[in-house]
């Protein structure tokens, strides 16, 4: 009975493209994994204390410091604007909408260096409305929102297109307000769809570097960010320091990774 | 009433965050007219940036594109140890700074890197030099056909395959008669979002490049290179161009997403 339920293996070898396996994991050594041990085998070349002494360096915490607190305002921003723009382009109706759904895509497809510059014309010394936010933390965060836009839009837009309206129509019916139906029924459904957005943002935001290295001025302890502090420290050859930073930066990134896993497993959990 | 709040500010948040300053840059880029425009785009630097950026893509984009395939087969199609692992690995470049992405290729490759040496010895140049910005360009903008063709593999499941397989059609055979067919706008919008990245990199690209004007400068780096010289037209020109390929995949991806459904 067994050979049934489960297609015998030397089948499914033969199906499949023979080689499929050894080409992706060859080249994911080559190309990701071989470049990454040397990372980390770099920034602990001296020993553990070296790493720590060139992670705990005054510039370089300010600028992990710096690089999580905005990422963390940028992805509460996020979360709001993204679930209301993806609401908007699903449940309005207005000219101009599958424009407007089309271009929330341009932050993806715009080189970040061409982004910072673009917010740098509008918002910097040159401003045609008066608006000069250039070399501040403001800039950062507008820099960081412009590229985390359409991760929150695009992970909420599909799971509110496939709610069922049937609940939200029984919660007005039994009474309940407009608000209370989003916050009790609609809400809840999104909420996943919101988190992993929201992580993925998160994630862009740790590492970012074209957008903000035109607008922030990259003044340390006050608006450089880790990318740009490990970019200096290549540039004046310290590649120790360089790499401790930058596995810092790639922990957090794993980190948020293995959470957008665990985040799409419950949500998918507590679908059926 | 409620609506309306909602439309405006989604409108007005896209509007100050994308549209109107996009706009303002495609206007200045055009404010010694269009003969100011065309010049900054056709200086030499210009010229050559745009010929390296189209090379690396160039080799970039295929390659990612048939090991997108294979590794998208791999995870749906085949049971093996470390099967978690291997789709963890697909999604890190989406998660790493490009800046982290170019040092781990110059320790690898560069001068004092663990086959820098034994390359140089060979006469062989990877950072500062053409291969270093391909490999930079390829590894960020690895995961994207992967993380379009696996859903359709899934969604398709292996019946048909199967079917061909039991009919006594060999594995290649399947692969190009079946399952290929099957997933081609899942490759495909994998490739526009592949090339997009690739054309768009910036920060891995700059830092393994050295930024040699006339080089190894590609178009990103020449509108940074402008812009801290200080020529905000050549800057605004260059842009404009790189803005116009993001609006072409823009228009490609509306369209494959139309075909698809």
């Amino acid at each position: 009975m067994n050979s049934v339920a489960q297609p015998a293996p030397s089948l499914a070898r033969r199906r499949s493209v023979p080689l499929s396996l050894g080409i992706t994991t060859g080249y994911l050594s080559v190309i990701v994994l071989i470049p990454l041990a040397a990372l980390l085998l770099r920034s602990t070349e001296g020993g553990a204390g070296t790493f720590w002494d060139a992670v705990k360096d005054p510039q370089a915490v300010a600028a992990l410091r710096l690089t999580f607190l905005v990422s963390l305002v940028v992805v509460l921003i996020n979360a709001v604007a993204g679930t209301v723009i993806a609401w908007v382009l699903v449940r309005d109706q207005f000219r101009g909408k599958s424009f407007v759904n089309a271009i929330i895509d341009l932050p993806f497809a715009l080189p970040t260096i061409v982004a910072g510059l673009t917010l740098l014309a509008l918002y910097g010394p040159k401003s045609p409305i008066g608006v000069n936010v250039a070399y501040t933390v403001a800039a950062l965060v507008l820099a960081l929102l412009f590229v985390t836009l359409p991760f929150v839009v695009r992970t909420v837009q599909p799971v509110l297109l496939e709610l069922d309206r049937d609940m939200e129509e029984a919660a007005q019916s039994l009474g309940a307000t407009s608000f209370q139906t989003f916050r009790r029924v609609v809400f809840p459904n999104l909420f996943p769809a919101i988190l992993s957005g929201t992580a993925l943002g998160f994630a862009r935001s740790l590492g970012e570097f074209g957008s903000v290295v035109l607008i922030s001025g990259n003044q340390p302890f006050k608006t450089e960010v880790a990318s740009v502090y490990i970019f200096g420290q290549i540039e004046s050859d310290n590649v120790t320091g360089a790499a401790a930073v930058s596995v810092v930066l790639l922990g957090a990134s794993l980190v948020v990774l293995l959470a957008i896993g665990g985040i799409r497993r419950w949500a998918t959990r507590h679908d059926g | 009433m409620a609506r309306y709040a909602l439309r405006f500010t989604a409108l007005g948040y896209l509007a100050a965050l994308l549209i109107v300053p996009v706009g303002l840059v495609a206007r200045r880029a055009f404010a010694d007219g269009i003969d100011g425009f065309w010049t900054a785009i056709t200086t030499p630097e210009a010229l050559h940036a745009l010929w390296l950026t189209i090379v690396i893509a160039l080799i970039a984009v295929p390659m990612n594109t048939v090991f997108g395939v294979f590794c998208a087969l791999a995870i749906v199609r085949r049971r093996f140890p470390g099967h978690g692992l291997v789709n963890s690995i697909v999604d890190l470049p989406l998660a790493l700074s490009p800046v982290v992405v170019g040092l781990a290729l110059v320790l690898v490759y560069g001068r004092t890197g663990w086959w820098g040496s034994w390359l140089n010895e060979q006469g062989i140049q990877v950072i500062f030099a053409l291969p270093g910005m391909v490999l930079a360009t390829i590894f960020v903008s690895l995961p994207f056909v992967v993380r379009e063709v696996v859903p359709v593999l899934r969604e398709i499941g292996d019946e048909q395959e199967e079917a061909a397989s039991t009919l006594g059609a060999g594995p290649w055979r399947t692969f190009w008669r079946v399952t290929l067919p099957a997933i081609r706008w899942g490759v495909a919008y994998g490739v526009v979002l592949t090339t997009a990245r690739a054309l768009g990199e910036f920060g891995a690209v700059s830092v393994v490049s050295g930024r040699i004007a006339g080089r190894t400068e590609t178009m990103t780096l020449h509108v940074e290179e402008r812009f801290q010289s200080f020529d905000l037209t050549g800057a605004y020109a260059s842009s404009v161009v790189l803005a116009l390929l993001a609006v072409g995949t823009l228009l490609a991806m509306t369209l494959l997403r139309r075909e698809e459904s």
